[in-house]
């Protein structure tokens, strides 16, 4: 599990000889631990003339109690000012060289033609290289599709390249992603962002993500435990990322109730005998599986508020050398369970109002693997399943979400040849593999009651990994 | 006790040309200079052997045994000898304090004229013993038998013959007040161009008000000066930008050229109420309608140490009915160029309007033409205690020249101080 290499490049003598010949220089990432503050530096609020989403930043960072800094600009003062922040001001022309951000919101909504995305350019050129170690960019903007004019979705849409573009020249585990917030969804912006700004998106860089208008808000809810209260079922729960999840969602105030197959039940019962929880025992592919679930989570918790679709396997082979029960196994635990699970539990309206459901892909399945056809397409088809159900799982007021892990640091890539290993660890825009932490703690942001206005969205946890972008 | 307030009119002032530290009047004492500007007043005004309501000056470094400096200024012209004085101080806002004193009495019928006068010398400067010294000497003053008195004695070393030199820090930062500006400056994202054009404007105006006559009867010639040293009619952004910087550090965008600069000099300034005036036969230039001071925790709340006159002009709006842009002039005193910059970023920032001067909007911009038309202290040089004499007497004659209008003055002060007050035309 350990990456050696990254150890080594940290060492003074390390740094001195990696920096000397030019090897990537993998920082460690600074990674969530409970209490802390969700930002633990200041933040340069931005925004292009006649946006719409500045005052609903300025609120979340009010929220936050973070450290505000803003150009001075009439716009983005007056939306401080709003949200009460006593934004300190800032000017690049006459900052000195070493003012350094921990993150740079910029609220990109007022861009309304391509000659008005000079914007980013004026605020980002100036203050790109002021980001500081895990340093945070975040541009808010206005989905391409509830654009009024070609022009404006045009320019809406160039956000993505600039996003990514930026995410590959950011330094020292920076990251930057790009927040789409559909019209009236202004006020649902603060569980993602406050999920962008702080350490739990550690391994989370290039991202598109789409806020819809939901119904629901997030009033009175306890940002140290968004869980509190809310059962979440995770399964292949007993090691490596599932494990992670239960006890992120532990964290989050959830009671957990792990599933994994009976060959792991001892492994099972210890992980979530620690966390508290529950556990339910079986093979999900067995052709009852899906009515027992549902059965025992009405039974037992009344139903359920969280459905985490973990498990899953690889059987790789290449296609011509692949026997068929490799074909069959991989798909009917990767894909065909998590939808039998789904149309039963919506079917018998097992998860309550506000409900999650979250699906674990894989980066495989969005840029392919040789060897893992099986596999890819399993994922893939994770992907389709989230997407096509968006809609119907939405108007029963839940959600789906799919997380699309890349290199994560487990036992199955430890046992991957070096040089494979290596390539996929350094192919990403923060040169490392990720941890299954990494994969938990965005599992946990879709999970949160707070994130209903996300919804169908496939987020990558790969660290902007070259492949499959 | 009288219900009703009078109007309160200025009738005009004098002051001597403002000189460098060291300059031309290092060798004049403070009393040297305020009495030779209260002679310049009573020549202007005829006030010979005139009773006044009262005299009242200060200055901020001032000798111990000048505590009654004013009256002893007094007792030196030829005013007549009745006229009783006394000695104020309040940092750079005194000059501007002394006349908001004498203006109250006047509008409450306690006195019918009265003088307010400002000094200061940075050259004849007060030193004190070192206070170690200070500590045996009065051992040595409190011993009752000579064996004691020797004893005391003894305990005198060489490192206490030096001496102490007053300091231009706060005492409670330690920081002087140029660092507290480079603060301020920092802050509020000034930059080194904005100030120096500030400062351009400054020397610009003031060498104009010098060539259109507009201060041939404000300034008085005061050994061999006849112009405000300090002033460089030449003064230009390519000059200034030379400069390095003397606060904020290497990257610091303050300099010697856009700070005002050590001087020396004193102002005065004759109030009165309408009748006194009529019965004197001196036409009335303005008045004195209304004044507001204010302050700021620089200490605890790390507020800007100059910014307290972004508080005082708010409340003083209010309560005269009028908003920021009701003025035909604003006298903002140039501490530094970045001082001004940052009071008026403040009044235009809705962040600061509301989350520290607790207001519903911004208090808005003001128009550039209409600020120190007549130059300001960094280009006449900044006497502490003489400033606002110097700007109520300007102003005065401005809004004179104007005919109508208004004017607001706006000064710091160490300390996290601000003096600030309306005038009016008289119509």
């Amino acid at each position: 599990m350990s990456d050696r290499y990254q150890q080594l490049v940290n060492t003074p003598i390390g740094k001195i000889v990696s920096k000397q010949i030019g090897l990537p220089n993998p920082v460690t990432l600074e990674r969530y631990e409970r209490g802390q503050p969700v930002i633990d530096g200041p933040v340069l609020l931005g925004a292009a003339p006649g946006g719409r989403l500045a005052g609903s930043a300025a609120n979340v960072l009010a929220s936050i109690e973070a450290e505000v800094h803003t150009p001075m600009l009439q716009d983005v003062r007056t939306a401080a000012a709003d949200a009460g922040l006593d934004a300190k001001v800032f000017n690049p022309d006459a900052a000195p060289e070493d003012q350094t951000f921990k993150a740079l919101v910029f609220d990109a909504s007022g861009i309304a033609d391509s000659t008005q995305l000079h914007e980013l350019w004026a605020f980002f050129g100036p203050t790109v290289r002021r980001v500081g170690r895990s340093g945070r960019v975040i541009v808010l903007g206005t989905p391409p599709a509830d654009c009024k004019t070609p022009r404006q979705a045009a320019a809406q849409r160039a956000l993505e390249g600039f996003v990514r573009s930026v995410g590959k020249e950011v330094r020292k585990g920076a990251t930057a992603q790009l927040i789409y917030v559909g019209n009236k969804a202004e006020n649902q912006i603060e569980s993602t962002l406050r999920f962008y700004l702080s350490p739990k998106s550690a391994y989370v860089s290039g991202q598109v993500v789409r806020i819809g208008a939901t119904a629901l808000d997030a009033d009175g809810i306890d940002w140290e435990v968004p869980l509190s209260g809310r059962f979440a079922m995770v399964t292949g729960a007993s090691r490596g990322i599932g494990r992670a999840i239960a006890k992120v969602l532990a964290r989050d105030g959830a009671h957990v109730i792990g599933l994994d197959v009976p060959a792991l039940e001892s492994e099972l019962e210890e992980t979530i005998g620690e966390l508290g929880g529950s556990t339910i025992v079986l093979d999900i592919t067995d052709d009852d599986a899906p009515a027992r679930i549902a059965t025992y989570l009405l039974d037992n918790h009344g139903g359920v508020d969280v459905v985490v679709h973990n498990a899953g396997v690889t059987r790789d082979k290449t296609l011509g050398r692949m026997d068929e029960s490799r074909w069959d196994s991989v798909l009917a635990i990767n894909l065909t369970a998590q939808e039998r699970i789904n149309d039963e539990l919506l079917a018998r309206e097992a998860i309550r109002e506000n409900g999650r459901i979250v699906c674990v892909s894989s980066m495989s399945g969005i840029a392919g693997n040789a060897g893992q056809t099986n596999y890819a397409a399993s994922k893939a088809g994770v992907i389709g399943m989230v997407e096509s159900m968006a809609g119907e799982v939405g108007r029963k007021g839940l959600t789906i979400n799919a997380v699309a892990p890349g290199f994560i640091e487990t036992q199955m890539t430890a046992a991957m040849p070096i040089a494979t290993r290596e390539a996929g660890r350094r192919m990403n825009s923060l040169a490392q593999g990720g941890l299954p932490v990494d994969v938990a703690e965005t599992i946990a942001w879709f999970a949160s009651p707070a994130t209903g206005g996300v919804n169908g969205n496939v987020v990558r946890v790969c660290g902007q990994s070259l492949v499959g972008a | 006790m009288n219900a009703s307030t009078r109007r309160v009119a200025v009738l005009g002032g004098t002051r001597i040309p403002f000189a460098r530290q060291n300059g031309p009047y290092a060798r004049a004492s403070n009393q040297d200079m305020l009495t030779a500007t209260l002679e310049s007043l009573i020549s202007k005004f005829a006030l010979e052997d005139e009773v006044l309501g009262e005299v009242a000056a200060g200055g901020v470094l001032k000798h111990s045994r000048d505590f009654n400096l004013t009256r002893e200024s007094v007792l030196g012209t030829r005013l007549n000898p009745h006229t009783p004085a006394y000695d104020l101080q309040q940092a750079c806002g005194t000059g501007l304090e002394a006349a908001i004193l004498v203006a109250n009495k006047i509008a409450l019928g306690q006195i019918d004229s009265g003088i307010a006068g400002g000094f200061d010398t940075t050259s004849d400067a007060p030193i004190a013993v070192n206070e170690d010294l200070r500590q045996v000497l009065l051992e040595i003053n409190r011993s009752k038998s000579n064996a004691a008195r020797l004893k005391a004695l003894a305990k005198i070393r060489p490192q206490q013959i030096v001496p102490q030199i007053p300091r231009n820090a706060e005492p409670r930062t330690g920081l002087s007040m140029g660092e507290h500006a480079a603060i301020m400056a920092k802050d509020w994202g000034i930059t080194r161009e904005e100030q120096d054009e500030l400062t351009v404007r400054s020397h610009r105006n003031l060498a104009a008000a010098y060539d259109t006559g507009f201060l041939d009867d404000l300034v008085v010639p005061f050994l061999g000066l006849e112009r405000d040293q300090n002033l460089r009619p030449d003064s230009s952004t390519e000059k200034l930008a030379k400069l390095k910087p003397v606060f904020g550090g290497e990257q610091g965008t303050m300099t010697a050229g856009n700070s005002t600069p050590l001087s020396d000099g004193a102002s005065a300034v004759l109030l009165a109420s309408e009748e006194w005036a009529a019965a004197h036969n001196l036409p009335v230039q303005a008045y004195l309608v209304d004044a507001q001071t204010a302050a700021v925790d620089h200490v605890h709340a790390r507020e800007g140490l100059l910014m307290a006159p972004t508080y005082a002009v708010p409340k003083l709006l209010e309560r005269n009915g009028l908003s920021l842009s009701d003025f035909d002039f604003y006298e903002i005193h140039e501490a530094f160029a970045s001082q001004v910059l940052c009071t008026l970023k403040a009044w235009e920032d809705p962040v600061y309007c509301r989350e520290r001067l607790g207001l519903d909007h911004e208090l808005g911009q003001i128009d550039a033409d209409k600020l120190n038309t007549h130059g300001g202290s960094l280009a006449a040089g900044h006497p502490f205690g003489a400033t606002g004499g110097r700007i109520v007497a300007g102003l005065a004659k401005a809004l004179k020249e104007n005919g109508s209008g208004r004017g607001l003055i706006s000064i710091c002060a160490a300390g996290g101080l601000g003096v600030t007050a309306i005038m009016e035309a008289a119509a």
